[in-house]
């Protein structure tokens, strides 16, 4: 009899120790998958927040006036058309201003890469006196707004005399505005848009590299230039990429440097930021009444004028955006 | 005659005076290479501050093939704080705008980051979009956006009247009755209503915290797994600690990124001073002043927060 109820008393806490395994089993999966719901929502959620205004965008492009107007309408427009984009696109004249603005990103930004990497090499690798001081001054590049030095480099490009050279050869100065010049020289000598950052990322990224490949080219007799574009150069392409990246875009849409040297010259950024005045103008020359547009009309061409800025940028992310995020594991910026 | 003992020292030492040792040629070399920095920091950077550190002396006139300048002493200073009506105010404005943003950004970019440092599915794809602001809401698109009337009545930025303005005040209901601070929930509010900003100007410092965290070694991690850590402990007592000269790095960025940004009220009052008003003069006092005031944000946050940074050397 004792012996039936101990066996059954060992049976009984056997289940329930089975019984509360399963039951942690089922909590613990509860807190994973419940983690794994919360992070779904606030992903997508952070997602939208940022796709957002992009997709009101694209709907707002193709909206007429009176959907403008309509209470009814609030994303898909009852009388879709192309007429904003015909219009935008005439008016900042799309194809030369988006030829223009590709040679010049193109120009300064592989200008602004080579430079920065060299620099950042330096940097990085080097020893030599006052180099704490000059790199110190690169964080002070960073931090003087453009605004303060505007000027003087306007009318530095405007009178462009290099040492006294130029003007004893051909007797006056050489105006550079309107030119790739000024942007050509600023990026060669990693003063252009936010170089610094760059040069601040090619540094850390080289800095990181292991000394000891470095050792081994120059025991197999390799010169410091060798090593430099056969040893430390393909390993440092993901850095090179997000700088690459950075340096295009930034040059894609800033209007600083471009309003200021480029003034009779268009490039898709200072065409975006006077879209509104230029339609006027062109109903002006075609209709030859001045009107002006009411504030939502404007802001619907504003709208569709900064996604036809955009739209190439968006194509340009999505070929590179898979180097752009892979480099993020391989960069290792840290202070 | 052989040649002796003394001969060959002697040759010995002559030949390597001749030569450069390896450090001093690695200092060459370091030298070489940053070369093309330490041109443009004098002729684009370094002549230019100082011209404009002169301009802010004195009157400018544009004269024939040139410009004169005619001396004029501290007064363009002088308007620049106790004349002109606009400028004071913007500055203080930009600054303590930044003092409430900064903190918000770094925070969410370190949320984000932890987020997508996580393994799930779609990973790729969400990282891809979290960065996409670094292109969406560069340079002009800021510009362009911020004032926009159709973004900001059908869309989420800021008036709209019928969702966004009721959740608002649904969430400041329930936070009202847990009695906290009421500064501090109606910095979350603000914080809410202004998600979009925040969201939007996070894409590099992002970037920056998700590299920090890629280059802690897992070896802490699974050390800290076997003493019995929980995941709580392991945040605070390995992830910030290793993060945290990033944390500096990023808010000096942000910093920087927010006070000269294109959109600041105070960059676009000096360009409009110079080109549209033709006074360089002021302008360039006002850019001084306004370089000045960064510099010492810049320099009193790093300094508070480098003293609480831990460094693993």
């Amino acid at each position: 009899m004792k012996t039936i109820i101990q066996s059954w008393q060992i049976q009984r806490q056997q289940q329930t120790k089975v019984n509360r395994r399963k039951r942690q089993f089922t909590l613990y999966s509860l807190s994973v998958y419940g983690w794994a719901l919360v992070r779904g929502i606030i992903v997508l959620g952070i997602c939208f927040i940022i796709l957002y205004p992009t997709l009101l965008k694209i709907f707002v492009s193709v909206m007429s006036e009176s959907d403008l107007y309509d209470v009814t309408v609030k994303y898909i427009p009852k009388s879709p058309t192309f007429e904003n984009i015909k219009k935008v696109w005439t008016a900042m004249k799309y194809p030369s201003t988006l030829w223009n603005t590709l040679k010049l990103s193109i120009l300064t930004s592989v200008m602004q890469l080579i430079s920065c990497t060299i620099i950042g090499y330096g940097f990085g690798r080097f020893n030599f006196k006052g180099k704490n001081i000059l790199f110190a001054l690169v964080i002070l590049t960073m931090i003087v707004p453009p605004q303060t030095i505007m000027i003087p480099l306007f009318l530095h490009f405007r009178y462009f005399d290099l040492f006294g050279l130029i003007s004893k050869i051909t007797g006056s100065k050489i105006n550079l505005l309107n030119s790739e010049w000024p942007f050509l020289l600023m990026s060669a000598t990693g003063m252009g848009l936010k170089n610094g950052l760059y040069i601040y990322i090619m540094r850390q990224f080289f800095r990181n590299m292991p000394k000891e490949l470095e050792e081994a080219a120059y025991v197999d007799g390799a010169s410091m230039f060798r090593t430099f574009y056969q040893i430390m150069l393909p390993s440092a392409v993901p850095a090179m990429v997000t700088v690459f990246l950075f340096s295009f875009v930034w040059q894609w849409t800033d209007t600083f440097y471009s309003n200021l040297f480029l003034q009779n010259v268009k490039v898709l950024s200072t065409a975006l930021s006077s879209i509104s005045f230029d339609i006027t103008q062109q109903i002006y020359w075609e209709t030859g009444v001045e009107v002006s547009l009411s504030p939502a009309v404007s802001s619907m061409y504003t709208n569709t004028a900064s996604l036809l800025v955009i739209i190439p940028l968006i194509l340009l992310y999505i070929v590179a955006q898979k180097y752009f995020v892979e480099s993020i594991e391989r960069t290792g910026i840290v202070g | 005659m052989k040649p002796g003992i003394a001969d060959t020292v002697k040759g010995y030492s002559r030949k390597k005076r001749r030569g450069l040792s390896l450090s001093q040629k690695r200092a060459m070399m370091g030298y070489l290479f940053v070369s093309p920095y330490i041109i443009g920091l004098i002729v684009f950077f370094a002549y230019p501050i100082i011209q404009s550190f002169i301009f802010s002396l004195n009157r400018f006139e544009i004269v024939q093939d040139g410009y004169k300048l005619i001396p004029n002493g501290f007064d363009y200073y002088y308007r620049a704080l106790y004349v002109h009506p606009d400028f004071v105010r913007n500055l203080i404005e930009a600054i303590l705008n930044m003092v409430t943003n900064v903190p918000l950004i770094i925070i969410f970019s370190f949320f984000a980051a932890n987020l997508l440092n996580q393994k799930f599915k779609g990973r790729a794809l969400a990282r891809a979009i979290f960065f996409l602001p670094v292109i969406l809401t560069s340079g002009v698109m800021r510009t362009v956006d911020s004032g926009d009337l159709l973004q900001s009545s059908i869309g989420l930025t800021q008036t709209d009247s019928s969702q966004g303005a009721i959740q608002a005040i649904e969430l400041a209901r329930v936070l009202f009755q847990t009695r906290l601070n009421p500064t501090f929930i109606n910095y979350i509010i603000s914080a809410v209503d202004r998600i979009y900003e925040i969201v939007s100007t996070s894409g590099v410092q992002i970037l920056v915290f998700l590299a920090g965290l890629q280059s802690i070694p897992p070896s802490l991690f699974e050390a800290s797994n076997i003493e019995g850590a929980t995941g709580w402990e392991n945040f605070w007592k390995i992830t910030f600690p290793m993060i945290s000269p990033l944390i500096l790095v990023n808010t000096v960025y942000t910093v920087i990124d927010t006070l000269t940004g294109s959109s600041n009220a105070v960059m676009q009052l000096i360009e409009d001073i110079a080109f549209s008003q033709n006074n360089y003069g002021l302008s360039a006092a006002m850019s001084w002043i306004y370089f000045v005031s960064i510099m010492a944000v810049v320099g009193i946050i790093a300094w508070i927060i480098s003293r609480r940074v831990f460094y693993e050397q």
